[in-house]
């Protein structure tokens, strides 16, 4: 019986961890933005697309890696203090391992471990995967002519003149806020 | 965790120094771990020494290729400078302080489900974030050298993604077969 077809799913701690660390594991070469929306919003359904874009951009203004932050807050959401720490330690504990193995190679043999050729052919589908993210959200959230602004302003901004991220939403942000703010009772200023 | 014991005194120094140096980094990353390397790279090359120059480089090349997050980094300088143990206090300091704040931020924010700013944020900042993510997507592939072999296995990776719904993790390791095999 599903009464309630949109009943909130809550992981428990070790389901947070280890699908954190998922997440790690299959980013080799990258693209570790778009492997998160891939679990979170399609795979478990743990955030709708919208509440895990607006995450991902919190945790992009605010200090620290983007990744571990994301993992911070989808912990938050779930488990407080707990969940924050299971879906951190889950995201960094064996990508730490895998990363000091390399390090003890490279410091004992003095030489970077030889996988530059896999991971040419790694990185070119971890750019797709991120364009691909690009394509899937956009297509849900570009809908009239002034989010396709917003979204081509941000994108020339940030690739193309490399403005710091706080000044290019600092541009584009008010008008986002704008423009998405409920109207009804109050226009906003 | 076994440290070595090589000169306790100067060994619990240099971990109070890899805690000073990170935890404050770890502050000032807004906007991602990558915005602080050069601050990374003064006070640990320039200022400690726990590394050389060419070593900084070689260590940010491991830690880009190693999967999770790239401020593992950290976790190489920490290990140079003072062993296992300074891996982890390294690791530790860089994502406590940050932490900390996205707690904050993230309790202040599921607070406020059904504020109206709260869906003004959702709603606006999707098209950036697309922006955004398009963006890191090119800077990637520009900083990476793609050449015109690699733009086309990621053209044909790209449809892959949009248009069928093989698992990434296939098409992922596909590419570095054809790496491994010379073709990109």
């Amino acid at each position: 019986m599903s009464d309630a077809p949109a009943a909130p799913v809550i992981p428990g701690l070790l389901e947070l961890a280890l699908t954190f660390n998922k997440i790690a594991i299959a980013s080799f070469g990258g693209g570790l933005s778009a492997w998160s929306r891939e679990v979170v919003v399609v795979e478990r359904k743990w955030m709708s697309e919208e509440e895990f874009l607006s995450a991902l951009t919190i945790c992009r203004i605010l200090p620290g890696a983007n990744q571990v932050n994301l993992a911070v807050f989808v912990g938050v959401k779930f488990h407080g203090v707990l969940g924050a720490i299971a879906a951190c330690v889950g995201l960094t504990f064996v990508p730490v391992l895998i990363v000091l193995a390399m390090g003890w190679f490279y410091f004992t043999y003095r030489e970077v471990p030889a996988m530059k050729s896999v991971l040419r052919g790694m990185t070119a589908a971890a750019v797709a995967m991120t364009l691909a993210m690009a394509i899937k959200t956009g297509r849900k959230c570009l809908r009239g002519p002034i989010p396709v602004a917003l979204f081509v302003a941000m994108f020339a901004l940030s690739a193309l003149l490399r403005l710091h991220l706080a000044v290019s939403l600092a541009i584009c942000g008010p008008i986002a806020l704008w423009w998405a703010w409920p109207r009804g009772k109050k226009e906003a200023a | 965790m076994a440290a070595r014991k090589k000169g306790g005194g100067m060994n619990a120094r240099t971990l109070l120094n890899l805690v000073a140096v990170f935890g404050s980094l770890s502050i000032l990353s807004i906007g991602g771990g990558n915005t602080v390397l050069p601050q990374m790279h003064l006070d640990a090359v320039k200022h400690y020494g726990w590394l050389t120059d060419s070593q900084f480089a070689d260590v940010f090349a491991i830690s880009q290729a190693a999967p999770g997050p790239s401020i593992l980094i950290v976790t190489l300088i920490g290990y140079k400078a003072a062993g296992w143990i300074g891996a982890l206090v390294a690791t530790v300091a860089m994502i406590l302080p940050a932490g900390l704040l996205v707690y904050f931020t993230a309790r202040f924010w599921n607070s406020a489900k059904d504020a109206a700013w709260r869906h003004a944020v959702e709603k606006g900042f999707a098209p950036l974030t697309v922006g955004l993510v398009l963006a890191s997507g090119v800077i990637v592939a520009k900083s990476a050298d793609h050449g015109y072999r690699q733009w086309a296995l990621t053209a044909v990776a790209t449809v892959i993604f949009t248009c069928t719904k093989t698992n990434p993790l296939a098409v992922v390791s596909a590419a570095g077969l054809l790496g491994w095999l010379g073709v990109v």
